[in-house]
């Protein structure tokens, strides 16, 4: 099924082999769903932004190469799961939230409140001003405090 | 995060305290230091404050949660570079293709890092030859990276903080809008306090009423008439009087806060026209015609009813206590039992209802939302069938509407009940306390008719005052959202003090540029020449950042690094107005107001002479088919307009840009929607308006762009070839390709009918 080799160079850049004997320097992991599906539809992008192989599940993979490749993703893609929301600046917008992620403490500003899109459930994904996104699993099962400040924006 | 992009002049730079010392012990005696960094994530990607440092000739660095330094000393092999992917921006240290060290960082940093960058290039080249005069760009904002211009010195762009602005008093910020009209408002305050009085002087009559006249007439005494009728007449003089005052009163308040509610609607919509297209790309429609339209109007229907009713019921209640404590103190004090405890519910529900009216205001948003989204967008809806889908969309929405209704309802059904409940109490607690006071005659029976005759009225008052705590919440609510409009900042910020601008000559330099939007890179190191009176055609694939320049040469958006200069000057520096002035639009979708067609051609410039209109509409082959027109020029169209095909409406669009005369000429895939008969009416129309101005076109179909000087190539966000089309072709790069794919297309479609991509109506 594997029809190609995936290695990381001196440059930290991954190689990618393809079986006709191509290769592709610095190609970029990319999945297709990384809210819905984060394990399965990753595709390998050439630098041109061209797709040159198409993974339906990582699971299909070789230890190896899943180790790159998720290495890879780890490295460029982020998404904080947010644990508690300690403060706000203010409940209106713009506002400076601190908070805690399972990636450490940290704040930002959240520029509106159209920034907080529902996911079914009670899944949120709050963008900052810098476009990075973060993820709140169940705003249900949140700290009473978090709730109640998470509360005022929706 | 600052760090200063000069490596010639001797620099103070303060390092932050908690590693100041750490770093200054490393360096050795001449070293100094250049330019610093805070990245903000570790290897992994956890929130963690690292340290770079960069010096004359090395470059420090201590990675988060460590202790140990790392250093390298600069060599010319060396390279630094920065790329950002989903919100990360990643610095790597390279050295003949080997990476030495990688450093990852949110994208608030973004500029910083291009200037720490650009600091290691100048290290770089002092290392080669160390008296190489390197090109230090004039001076520029350290936090937002905008060159000053000539007499500028210090940034008028930028703000450091965006931390919002209060929310708790909102609705006293609206005092802002009452201040034009101080002086009605003093006289109707005045008014108030009047009429209040005066239908306070009845109640206090029935107390010599009873005392001189019913209760002597019960012990034998015969009534004494003209007493009476002096009582009587008091009473009618002063509820006439209390009638006329009230209605001088409602009327110059309501007028006063129709005023304001009016100054309040109009006030935001101009400000929402100072907004960049980043707020109106971030903002759905729905909910900005809801803010503007409906809260703007809660908040008026408060101002003009509700807080007036509230003024007079304070008022009355204030009065009302002081006219009981001075006929018996002790009476009063039962009577104003209640009192603390209607107060202390009040602050309760208080909060509840503002946040809870706050939902409201955004669901019905959400509300009008969907509405905006469906009701244009009905043919697709249609088209594929999905009518049940919105219905379902919307039902939805409405539900999660009457839900925060319901919430709100419980806390209020309670309430207002409540609120009743110990009024009634109270005043059967006067009736007890009243009565025995009578028995031990220590009051009068006249005192205590005129006591419930006060109560109840004072009553009834808290009883409503209570009420209107409802409309003051939803009222603040409303403010609260206004505010959030008012208080955007633009993010195309217009100059402190422009640098004055008349009439440009249209040279522009692009110097450096990066632009993001949101955590998407979309043009990257971008720099280009453009002589006045050139004309340039802009090409690539779709999503290569065509129109992102475009729109950054028309300042919709601001770099997010470099900077645009025209005339010699950064365009943050002139006033948007008298720059866009100079700077005509055609775009892909001309887009017309409603109104008659010579109103549409005039809308740069509504001073415009009919000669003029005619002029440019000739000049625009626009003229021809207006007179073909029932109405000719004045036609209506827009809205519910005359219908005009894709060709006419872009044939207005480019008269109405001929009209402003501009400098600078912008043409966005102008021909792209139309088919190739149309279009060649169209180039006609064009070339008139290209003469003599430097022109920006951004054109899908190549042979348009045969009149062009020069051809720039964009790819990814990087500008790959420059030249005109005999040297591109023969180059054979990247325009080579997009040229043969797009002539094997035309020579594959040629049996078919020329085709448009789906119109939009």
């Amino acid at each position: 099924m594997i029809n190609f080799q995936l290695t990381r160079n001196q440059a930290g850049r991954l190689v990618l082999t393809l079986m006709d004997g191509t290769v592709h320097e610095g190609v970029l992991p990319v999945r297709s769903f990384p809210v819905h599906a984060p394990e399965n539809y990753v595709a390998l992008v050439g630098v041109e932004g061209k797709e040159l192989v198409w993974i339906d599940r990582l699971g299909d993979l070789t230890e190896d190469m899943r180790g790159l490749i998720s290495e890879e993703i780890a490295s460029r893609e982020v998404m904080p799961t947010i644990l508690s929301i300690s403060n706000v600046s203010t409940y209106s917008t713009p506002s400076t939230w601190d908070l805690l992620t399972d990636r450490g403490a940290t704040r930002f500003v959240l520029k509106g409140e159209e920034d907080i899109r529902r996911l079914a459930g009670a899944a949120l994904i709050i963008t900052d001003s810098h476009g990075m996104r973060f993820y709140v699993t169940d705003m249900t099962l949140l700290d009473k405090n978090s709730r109640r400040i998470l509360d005022r924006f929706l | 995060m600052t760090s200063l992009s000069t490596a010639e002049s001797p620099l103070n730079i303060t390092l932050p305290s908690d590693w100041s010392s750490a770093a200054m012990a490393l360096l050795e005696p001449d070293e100094q230091v250049l330019a610093w960094l805070e990245p903000d994530l570790d290897e992994k990607l956890y929130f963690a404050t690292g340290v770079i440092v960069l010096t004359s000739r090395r470059l420090l660095s201590r990675a988060p949660n460590e202790q140990d330094w790392l250093t390298w000393n600069i060599a010319v092999t060396h390279s630094l570079q920065n790329r950002d992917h989903a919100g990360v921006g990643t610095i790597e240290l390279f050295n003949e293709g080997q990476r030495l060290a990688v450093w990852r960082h949110t994208l608030g940093m973004a500029p910083a890092v291009s200037r720490l960058i650009d600091s290691f290039s100048f290290v770089q080249q002092k290392l080669e030859d160390p008296d190489a005069v390197v090109a230090v760009d004039a001076a520029s904002c350290p936090t937002c990276g905008t060159p000053y211009a000539p007499d500028q010195d210090e940034c008028a762009v930028c703000d450091e903080d965006p931390v919002g602005p209060s929310d708790t008093w909102a609705l006293l910020r609206l005092a802002r809008f009452a201040a034009p009209y101080r002086g009605v408002l003093i006289v109707g305050l005045i008014l108030t306090l009047l009429s209040t009085a005066a239908t306070l002087v009845p109640p206090y009559l029935t107390m010599p009423l009873m005392d001189d006249v019913l209760i002597p007439f019960q012990n034998g005494k015969p009534i004494d008439y003209n007493l009476v009728a002096f009582y009587l007449t008091g009473a009618v003089v002063a509820a006439l009087l209390a009638w006329l005052l009230g209605w001088a009163r409602t009327y110059l308040l309501a007028w006063v806060s129709e005023r304001i509610g009016a100054d309040l609607r109009t006030t935001t919509f101009k400000h929402l026209q100072t907004l960049s297209l980043q707020y109106f790309g971030g903002k759905r429609t729905g909910d900005l015609m809801a803010r503007i339209g409906a809260e703007t109007d809660r908040i008026n229907l408060f101002l003009s009813l509700h807080f007036l009713d509230f003024l007079n019921d304070v008022l009355m209640i204030v009065m009302t206590a002081c006219i009981l404590i001075s006929i018996d103190p002790w009476l009063a004090m039962t009577t104003l039992i209640p009192l603390p405890l209607i107060l202390w519910l009040i602050h309760l529900v208080r909060d509840r209802l503002r946040f809870g009216f706050e939902k409201i205001d955004r669901s019905w948003s959400e509300l009008t939302n969907v509405l905006a989204d469906t009701i244009p967008g009905i043919r697709v809806v249609k088209a594929f069938a999905q009518e049940n889908r919105e219905v379902a969309r919307f039902r939805e929405t409405n539900d999660r509407y009457l839900g925060v209704n319901d919430r709100i309802n419980k806390v209020w059904a309670l309430f207002a009940p409540t609120v009743t409940f110990l009024t009634e109490v109270g005043l059967l607690v006067v009736w007890i306390f009243g009565i025995s006071q009578v028995a031990s005659n220590t009051i009068t029976v006249g005192v205590l008719a005129a006591f419930l005759a006060y109560i109840a009225r004072f009553y009834t008052r808290l009883d409503s005052m209570s009420r209107i705590v409802s409309q003051t919440q939803q009222a603040a609510a409303g403010a609260k959202r206004i505010f959030d409009i008012l208080d955007h900042v633009s993010s195309v910020p217009d100059a402190q003090r422009p640098v004055p601008l008349d009439r440009m000559q249209g040279k522009i330099e692009i110097r450096n540029i990066g632009f993001r939007y949101g955590s998407r890179s979309v043009l990257k190191n971008v720099s280009l020449n453009i002589r006045a009176g050139e004309m340039i055609g802009l090409v690539g694939h779709s999503g290569s950042g065509k129109s992102s320049l475009v729109n950054l040469i028309c300042r919709f958006y601001d770099v997010t690094e470099g900077g645009i200069r025209v005339d010699g000057v950064d365009i943050r520096s002139y006033s948007l107005n008298s720059y866009r002035r100079n700077i005509g639009l055609v775009l892909q979708e001309p887009f017309l107001f409603f109104g008659t067609i010579a109103e549409n051609i005039a809308y740069g410039k509504p001073e415009a002479s009919r000669e003029e209109i005619i002029a440019a509409a000739r000049a625009a082959r626009a003229h021809d088919f207006i007179l073909r027109l029932p109405q000719g020029y004045d036609s209506l169209v827009g809205e519910r307009g005359q219908a005009l095909s894709g060709g006419e409406r872009q044939r207005i669009s480019i008269a109405r840009a001929l009209l402003i005369d501009p400098r600078i000429l912008i043409l966005d895939e102008a021909t792209s929607s139309v088919d190739t008969t149309t279009e060649m009416e169209i180039q006609e129309a064009l070339d008139n308006l290209i003469q003599g101005r430097t022109t920006i076109a951004i054109a899908h179909r190549l042979s348009t762009l045969r009149k062009a000087d020069r051809l720039v190539v964009l790819d990814r966000g990087a500008i790959v070839e420059i030249g005109n089309h005999e040297d591109l072709m023969a180059r054979g790069g990247a325009y080579y390709d997009l040229y043969e794919a797009q002539t094997r297309q035309v020579d594959a479609e040629a049996p078919l009918e020329p085709s448009t991509p789906g119109g939009q109506a």
